[in-house]
């Protein structure tokens, strides 16, 4: 079985935004939550760089290891999902991920957060593939039709990357070999326990 | 004439094929990678990481908060919750409980050494008592609530399933939440009403000398609360405030402090609430079965005279005192219905 991740090619992402857009679109996320965003650093000086970032998909995911009512399971693919129905919206995932992917459809109101929501790769949730039960609660499920994150598919610079690990860090590498720099795979050391060294 | 012409025509077609040429070469040269870094001034991961130990940015979407893509100390936090939260929360609760078993089957009861006269004198008011039953029945479903949250996806989960720990787990963090206003209401009330005499002071020291009369068969003399009794009131006081800040900070989200803060105030509030509930486990040990008479002050409201002689003399020598200033026939004595 393939091992799915998100690569994000530091050097590539334009901060157009258009991941950002089509994950809303593709999932119909409710209002307020983004699963995905761009963040640029140093924004407007010299050196400021983009990366797009939303959850990793961990290896031994820390959300999984500190949910209380233990809602997480990762699939054969090693994507990490969860049971809105299980969720307590208590916040402890999002105090451990390291990449502030889990997110609520409410801030406040004596910590009833409401069921929290995050990045599902495109891959639905516990309900049976494509039924409208899982569109509603989880969004889209492309993965089981054999499409990749729309994010990442539609990428205009194809700065993001999902697939296979082994292949995306493959051809990330023959990437930095051909231009002769390369920022690293952001993120990777801290979701994979792999720097990606290029 | 035409020979000149083809020589003009010739040197023409030259030129443009050398400009041509030229021109291709530039394209070609353009088209091959730059060995040079664009974005070699750039900040790098590893780099901000090691300097601010999280990576912070600016987004173009209203959640301030999802401007920061990387904080890996959520892994110590996480290590925190899974590993040493476990263990302080097992030995404190788990160790308070051997203690007291062992203590109760070594010492035994704290016994009404000359008997129970069948007096009692008044030692807590209704509405001491009221404050006191609020705080401890919240107390209890906050300690519940709590621990479940720790400790329930091992002990309780592989027992009542998936489907009902959750149901359950989502009405005790509601309870949690909620009860912990009156908890909060009632550690203020606590602390104005019984401030007065928990002031220490040099009785407490002979006290303390004296083990408190719990090791041995002793005695020593007390005001209305005992240097031990008066630990717990402080105790109380300052861990309930310390809890009801950090347990705030964290039902009101990014109010008042960012994911690192948040963090923090759970480590706080967790670490605090089992040492709190190990301590209040002494307590409710010491008030019920640990002492004959004990329970009666908080439950009833009175206690037995010769009680009162055994564990605060000088409390009791007060009220006597301010019964005969008042120079009435003592109100506060009343002879108890039954005698055991």
């Amino acid at each position: 079985m393939a091992r799915m991740k998100f690569l994000c090619d530091a050097d590539r992402c334009i901060e157009c935004n258009a991941c950002v857009t089509a994950c809303k679109n593709e999932n119909e996320v409710p209002w307020g939550i983004n699963r995905r965003r761009v963040v640029t650093i140093n924004d407007g000086k010299p050196g400021e760089r983009s990366v797009s970032m939303a959850c990793m998909h961990c290896t031994d995911a820390p959300c999984a290891a500190v949910c209380p009512v233990s809602c997480f399971y990762t699939t054969a693919d090693g994507v990490v999902l969860h049971s809105k129905d299980q969720c307590i919206g208590c916040g402890y995932c999002f105090y451990a991920c390291p990449f502030g992917a889990p997110q609520y459809p409410r801030v406040g109101n004596f910590g009833s957060r409401g069921k929290m929501d995050k990045c599902t790769y495109c891959t639905g949730g516990p309900e049976p593939d494509n039924s409208l039960i899982q569109f509603e609660k989880y969004g889209a499920n492309r993965l089981s039709e054999g499409k990749l994150p729309l994010c990442a598919e539609m990428c205009s610079t194809k700065s993001l990357l999902a697939g296979d690990g082994e292949i995306i860090a493959e051809i990330y590498k023959e990437r930095v070999a051909k231009r002769g720099y390369g920022s690293g795979a952001w993120g990777w050391g801290t979701a994979y326990h792999d720097t990606l060294a290029t | 004439m035409r020979c000149a012409a083809l020589r003009v025509w010739t040197a023409a077609i030259i030129v443009a094929v050398f400009i041509g040429v030229n021109f291709l070469a530039t394209l070609a040269v353009a088209q091959q990678p730059s060995p040079t870094d664009p974005n070699a001034n750039a900040v790098q991961e590893q780099q901000l990481l090691r300097e601010f130990g999280r990576i912070h940015g600016l987004g173009s979407i209203p959640d301030v908060k999802s401007y920061t893509i990387e904080q890996p100390m959520g892994r110590t936090w996480r290590t925190f919750h899974e590993v040493w939260l476990h263990w302080i929360g097992a030995i404190a609760v788990l160790g308070m409980t051997a203690l007291l078993a062992v203590f109760y089957l070594v010492r035994g009861r704290v016994k009404l050494e000359s008997g129970r006269s069948g007096v009692t004198v008044t030692r807590f008011s209704g509405l001491e008592r009221f404050v006191h039953w609020m705080t401890a029945t919240c107390f209890i479903i906050l300690a519940l609530s709590g621990l479940n949250i720790t400790f329930g996806k091992e002990l309780l989960l592989p027992l009542i399933g998936p489907d009902a720990f959750s149901i359950w787990s989502r009405a005790v963090k509601y309870a949690h939440n909620f009860l912990s206003f009156p908890f909060t209401l009632g550690i203020i009330f606590i602390f104005f009403i019984w401030l007065r005499g928990n002031i220490p002071n040099r009785v407490d020291i002979e006290w303390i000398k004296r083990g408190g009369g719990i090791v041995g068969h002793d005695h020593p003399p007390a005001y209305r609360f005992n240097a031990g009794q008066k630990a717990v009131f402080w105790m109380v006081v300052l861990a309930g405030a310390a809890i009801a800040v950090s347990g705030y900070l964290l039902i009101f989200p990014f109010y008042v402090t960012a994911i690192f803060g948040m963090q923090l105030a759970q480590m706080a509030h967790s670490v605090i609430a089992v040492l709190f509930v190990a301590a209040i486990l002494a307590h409710i040990y010491i008030g019920t079965i640990g002492m004959e008479g004990a329970f009666e002050a908080m439950g009833e409201g009175s206690v037995d005279l010769n009680w009162a002689k055994e564990h605060h003399s000088l409390w009791l020598e007060e009220e006597n005192a301010s019964i005969a200033n008042t120079a009435s026939p003592p109100p506060t004595y009343q002879h108890s219905r039954s005698t055991t």
